[in-house]
This record gives C-alpha cells, sequence and structure tokens, in this order.
C-alpha cells in the first residue's frame, strides 16, 4: 500500500508539533523518520495511525483520504518501544487479540498466530504472560501481534529503544529481513541514525516539525542538504569549521587562523567569494600523513577499529580517525590531510548547502 | 616468599553483647510509637468490647451492680426475631450500595471523567465530591426536603404536581431507595479517585494498542482498562465493604431504621446508647457490636486469601510490566 502525507500539520493549542510535512512512501517501501527527540515525528506517526487529527493537510492510503476513518478501520499493525502487550493475557491471547475484535475464524485465528509465532520463534511461549518474558522475547510478541492481523502498513515507534545493545542489533537485521520477505509498507520512528540508516529505504529527517530531507542513507550521509543533517547523520560526526573561501587564480583555497586548505574547483568555486560559510568533513575522510594541515593532538579516544583524534589546527579543532598503529599520544604534531572531494559547504545563516541546493 | 605476616584466615569480626542487644532493641524502639497506637486503638477497645459483652451492664445495673453472664446475650442474639431481619437489611445495604453506586457509579463517573477534556473531568469529579463534603445532617436534611411528602417536598411540588401525577411522602414510601442513593451518593467518590488515578495511570502506549488493535471505546474498557485495574477494585470493594457494614449515620438521620432499614450497626446502636424505653444495654449492644467485628474480620480474611489480596499489594498498583 502506498502512502501519501500531504502538508500535513498539527498544532496542540499554541504549539506546532508537526509543520507542513509532505512525503510519499511507496508500496513495499521502509522509511524511517529520524529526529531528536521532541521534533514531531511520533507526533506524524500517531496521525498516520489515526490517533491525532490533522489540524491541516491530508493523510491518504493509495488513492484514499483516510483523515477520518478510525485507527481500527486503517488496517494497521503498530510496535512500540514499551511493547504494550496486555499484562493480563497470554502470548497467544496477545497474539489473536485483533484478530478476535475484528471476529476472524477461530480455525484461521489459530494458524496466523501459528505462522507469526514461528517467523519469530516465539512458539513455545504461547501460554506464558508477558511478565514472564524478556524483553528481547516481549518485543517479538509485540512484532508477531502486529504480523498476525495480516495489516497493510506497519508501523514502529522506537521499537528496539529499550533492548540492550547486542538484542538490538540482532533485531534490526531481523526486522529489516522480515520487513522485505513480507513486502508490507512500514514507517519506522527512531532518534538512532544508525537505524535509520542500516534499515530504512528512504530516511525523513525531521527537526522541530518540518522536514529536513527524505532521501536514502547514501545520499544524507555523501550529500547533507543542511547543516542539521550534516551534523546529525553519522558516528562519529562531521566537523564543522568556520572558514573564507578565496579564489587566487585558478585555485581556491579555504583559509582561516592556522588553517590552510587547497580545494577543488568543483567544490571550491560554489563557496567561493561569500565571506564566511561552514566547512563540513567526516572524521574518516581527514588522514594523518606528512603533508597537510600541520596540528597538535588533543585528545584521544580509543575506539578499537580506530582511534578518535581531536586535532587542534590553529583554533579550531578536528576530529580525525586515525590507524592505532600510529599510536599517537597526546601532544604529538601531526599533519592532517583532507580529502577534497568529499568536503561540504553551508551557509552559516540558512545553513542550506551550498554543494546541494 | 617474604616473611610479611599475613594471617591464613580473616578473623571473624567480634560482635560484642552490647552490639547485639542494640540491633536487637532498636528496632523495637522505633516501632514502638506505631504500636501502642494500635494496641491502644484497635486492639484494646476490642478486647473491652467483648468483655462488655459477657456481662449484663446497662444504665439500670450502673456500672456497680452488673453482672457477669457469660454468652447470654450472644445467646439472645441468636434467640431474637429481629436477627435475621437486620441481617438481611445489612447484606441489602451493603451489597447494593457496593454495586450500584460505590463500585458501579464510581467506576462509570472515572471513565466518564477521563474521557472528556481534563478540565471538564476535574469539575465533574469535583460535583461528585460534594456530598461527601457536606454535614451529613445537612446533606439529609436536602434528601428529606427531596422527598418530603405533600403538599411540601421538591419531588412533589416541583416535578409530580406540575405533571399532573400522584404524590407521595417519598421516604416512607421507599425507604430502601432513599437509604441507598444518600449513601451512595457519598460512597461513589472514594472509588472515583481511586478509579480516576488508576485510569490515568495506565501507559498511554496500551490505549493507542488497543484503538490500533481495533478496539471500539466499550471494548476498550472491557478488555484493556478494567483488567489492568484489578488493584484499585478489588481494594475499593474491600475497603467499602467493610466501612459499610460499620456505617449508619445517614440512615439513622433519614429512616432511623423505619421500613426495614435497620441495618446491624444502627441496631447495636440503638440498643446501647439511644434505646426508646430509656435503658441502655451497654451489654447487649457490645455483643451486636461484637458480631459485627466478627463479620469484618472474616470478611477481611476472605477478600485476602481468595483475592490473594496480599500479592496484590505487593505488586505495582498498575501491572504495566
Amino acid at each position: 500500500m502506498k502512502v501519501l502525507l500531504e502538508n500535513l500539520s498539527k498544532h496542540f493549542g499554541s504549539v506546532v508539533a508537526v509543520d507542513g510535512v509532505t512525503l510519499d512512501i511507496r508500496d513495499s517501501e521502509f522509511v524511517a523518520f529520524l529526529g531528536p527527540s521532541g521534533c514531531g515525528k511520533t507526533t506524524t506517526l500517531l496521525m498516520v495511525a489515526g490517533i491525532y487529527k490533522p489540524t491541516t493537510g491530508i493523510v491518504k492510503f493509495d488513492e484514499r483520504v483516510v483523515n477520518h476513518l478510525a485507527p481500527r478501520d486503517r488496517k494497521i499493525g503498530m510496535v512500540f518501544q514499551s511493547y504494550a502487550l496486555y499484562p493480563h493475557m497470554t502470548v497467544y491471547q496477545n497474539l489473536t487479540f485483533p484478530m478476535r475484535l475484528s471476529k476472524v475464524p477461530k480455525s484461521e485465528m489459530e494458524a496466523r498466530a501459528k505462522e507469526a509465532a514461528d517467523i519469530l520463534g516465539i512458539g513455545a511461549l504461547m501460554d506464558r504472560r508477558p511478565g514472564q518474558l524478556s524483553g528481547g522475547q516481549q518485543q517479538r510478541v509485540a512484532l508477531g501481534r502486529a504480523l498476525a492481523k495480516q495489516p497493510d502498513l506497519l508501523l514502529f515507534d522506537e521499537p528496539l529503544s529499550n533492548l540492550d545493545a547486542r538484542l538490538r542489533l540482532s533485531m534490526r537485521g531481523e526486522i529489516k529481513r522480515l520487513q522485505m520477505e513480507l513486502g508490507i509498507t512500514s514507517i519506522y520512528v527512531t532518534h538512532d541514525q544508525v537505524e535509520a540508516m542500516t534499515m530504512a529505504d528512504r530516511i525523513a529527517v525531521i527537526r522541530e516539525g518540518k522536514l529536513q530531507a527524505y532521501a536514502t542513507s547514501d545520499e544524507l550521509y555523501d550529500q547533507p542538504r543542511t547543516l542539521f543533517i550534516a551534523g546529525f547523520v553519522g558516528n562519529p560526526p562531521m566537523n564543522l569549521i568556520e572558514v573564507e573561501v578565496l579564489q587566487e587564480g585558478d585555485s581556491y583555497r579555504a583559509r582561516r587562523n592556522g588553517f590552510d586548505l587547497q580545494l577543488s574547483e568543483a567544490r571550491g568555486h560554489k563557496a567561493a567569494g561569500r565571506g564566511k560559510v561552514i566547512l563540513g568533513i567526516r572524521p574518516e575522510d581527514v588522514s594523518i600523513g606528512d603533508r597537510g594541515l600541520r596540528g597538535e593532538v588533543y585528545v584521544v579516544e580509543p575506539l578499537g577499529r580506530d582511534d578518535l583524534l581531536d586535532v587542534h589546527v590553529g583554533d579550531a579543532s578536528v576530529h580525525v580517525l586515525a590507524d592505532p598503529s600510529l599510536h599517537l599520544k597526546i601532544g604529538d604534531q601531526v599533519q592532517l590531510g583532507l580529502n577534497v572531494d568529499k568536503v561540504q559547504f553551508f551557509d552559516p545563516e540558512s545553513e542550506q548547502s551550498l554543494l546541494w541546493a | 616468599m617474604t616473611t610479611t605476616a599475613v594471617p591464613a584466615e580473616p578473623v571473624p569480626m567480634r560482635v560484642s553483647y552490647r552490639d547485639r542487644l542494640r540491633r536487637l532493641v532498636s528496632p523495637m524502639l522505633f516501632m514502638t510509637p506505631a504500636g501502642v497506637l494500635t494496641v491502644a486503638f484497635f486492639f484494646l477497645p476490642v478486647i473491652i468490647l467483648f468483655g462488655i459483652s459477657l456481662t449484663n451492664l446497662s444504665s439500670s445495673t450502673g456500672f456497680k451492680n452488673y453482672e457477669w453472664v457469660g454468652f447470654e446475650n450472644y445467646v439472645k442474639i441468636v434467640q431474637n426475631p429481629l436477627t435475621k431481619l437486620n441481617l438481611i437489611a445489612t447484606i441489602k445495604y451493603v451489597s447494593l450500595t457496593l454495586v450500584f453506586f460505590n463500585i458501579g457509579m464510581a467506576l462509570v463517573v472515572a471513565l466518564l471523567s477521563t474521557h472528556i477534556s481534563r478540565r471538564a473531568g476535574f469539575v465533574y469529579r469535583a460535583l461528585w465530591l460534594l456530598p461527601r463534603l457536606t454535614p451529613s445532617v445537612v446533606y439529609i436534611m436536602m434528601w428529606k426536603f427531596i422527598g418530603a411528602d405533600s403538599p411540601y417536598g421538591i419531588m412533589n411540588q416541583h416535578v409530580l404536581e406540575p405533571l399532573g401525577l400522584s404524590t407521595a411522602n417519598w421516604v416512607a414510601a421507599r425507604p430502601w431507595l432513599f437509604v441507598i442513593l444518600t449513601n451512595g451518593f457519598i460512597g461513589a467518590s472514594f472509588g472515583m479517585i481511586i478509579f480516576t488515578s488508576a485510569i490515568e495511570s495506565i501507559p498511554r502506549d496500551y490505549m493507542i494498542a488497543a484503538q490500533v488493535d481495533g478496539c471500539n471505546a466499550w471494548q476498550r474498557i472491557r478488555h484493556v482498562i478494567l483488567p489492568m485495574m484489578r488493584w484499585p477494585l478489588l481494594f475499593v470493594v474491600t475497603y467499602q465493604t467493610l466501612s459499610l457494614l460499620t456505617s449508619f449515620e445517614q440512615i439513622y438521620l433519614l429512616t432511623d431504621g423505619a421500613g426495614g432499614t435497620e441495618v446491624w450497626a444502627l441496631w447495636a446502636y440503638h440498643r446501647a446508647l439511644n434505646n426508646y424505653w430509656g435503658n441502655f444495654q451497654w451489654g447487649f449492644g457490645a455483643a451486636l457490636a461484637m458480631v459485627l467485628v466478627a463479620i469484618g474480620i472474616v470478611a477481611s480474611v476472605v477478600y485476602m486469601r481468595f483475592f490473594q489480596f496480599n500479592a496484590l499489594v505487593q505488586e505495582p498498583k498498575i501491572e504495566a510490566m
């Protein structure tokens, strides 16, 4: 099923929680709503679910406007961070509760519950109550409840946030695989950019109720359209340094106190002659070498596979992912090579990208 | 190896006799104030009551000439023709008030007031507290005004006569209706407060999940809200059973036991402290009160065992997770 949100807004009194969000979700697509807490992503999800009525704008399922359709008539399944399993029902009763309400015949109900339980590996837990299950098992049951009702649309509200790190990793893969196999259109709300990037076909980045970008994870990562996306997507986050880009003959240079970088013409000329701009470069696109910007190691954070260095170049601070075998220590003098084909530029006023407008 | 002397085994900590005594005594000391209060105001009165119930103490014997009569008062209770009637009246009073108001109406008000806007719900619940806040004499006076005999009475003057219907002396004509209404409107607010807070503390995700799963409003109440309120429901049932068993002031003010509304507690009061013949039968009244104590204890034990009250008290109030 396709979903279309058109100019969707939600006001609570004078507070604007969602402000004119427009986006389309293709059939069988897996879309993530990504943003910091309080950005309006869950409010948007609840409007899709029908719990909230939009203040303005429309929600369309396929060609049908569903604004005034009650949640129970929308054929949606939902998975919550808190699992929201009914504590007084067994696993089987939880799985079949939506089907009992819609009066599905008993034999079909049993078959569908069993199928969902088999897919999720919870067949042995049917007679237990949620209180007797681990967090991971509870989340599987919650997912099973959403799947067994055979929804047209699956809604996830931070479903993995209450699980420990290892379990989150395996559930992440499992949900993605399930979604692909079943082909159910899905919306996944999260504040965790790794979750969004690893699972979703497209990511809607939401900030203060507004849609910042709606793109694939590669595009968000390589071509961030706003300063917010550049800082929010990617871990460790992108370095953002205020510079001035000057044209000297055919060459372009980014300069600030103690910082002087030769740029490529393709990217340099878009930032030149604008006064102060913000240069962005990801820590993995900076290398330690024997040429380039001179700096001093200020902090070393060993991450195992890499060392995350904080290098002071003049009065700017640049994070660098470095090979641990270099054994760099605090106070070491280093030279940084920046991959000029990966450099981003942003307007400090509008916070828009100068490269991907 | 070095030669430093290291003890092979750690020396067990020596606990002096004084320390041990202090550990034994100090918790007792902390419990003393509560213990004294409990004994003075709960256990001693029951023991004194039981003692009095074994005498023929009354205003005609005075405090000097009474005699110990053993269980004679209890035998009298068993033989008294009023016993059965008053017991039935008590059961009727407790169960009808409990079912229709202290639980039923309390649930309805709590559910309604949590499904409308917060402010309106608050005002609505505040209205329900008024009967409890009004002094009982004033409150019962108002009910008497409502039901007073024609040509007076709000019902007669302002409702029935304008409609051309026949009038009546309503309190006398429908004593049970008035007894249960007057007590119910006071009693409902207790459960209402407990149930409201229970409903409001059910996590929002459950309400959303129920709607997405396909519940209409009634199904959500039936399958999600009520099962999560097991503890507050049991608490209110237990507590209100016990308090209804011993309450009689509204009945006393309204009918004074007329029309078959002489409940057990009112009977005990009449015999012991407000006797028509002017002979206050303290001994017999104490025996009647002891029966009530016994019924209360039995009811508590049944509730605790049957509903596993102890286990429920230890669990979180709302069985969310």
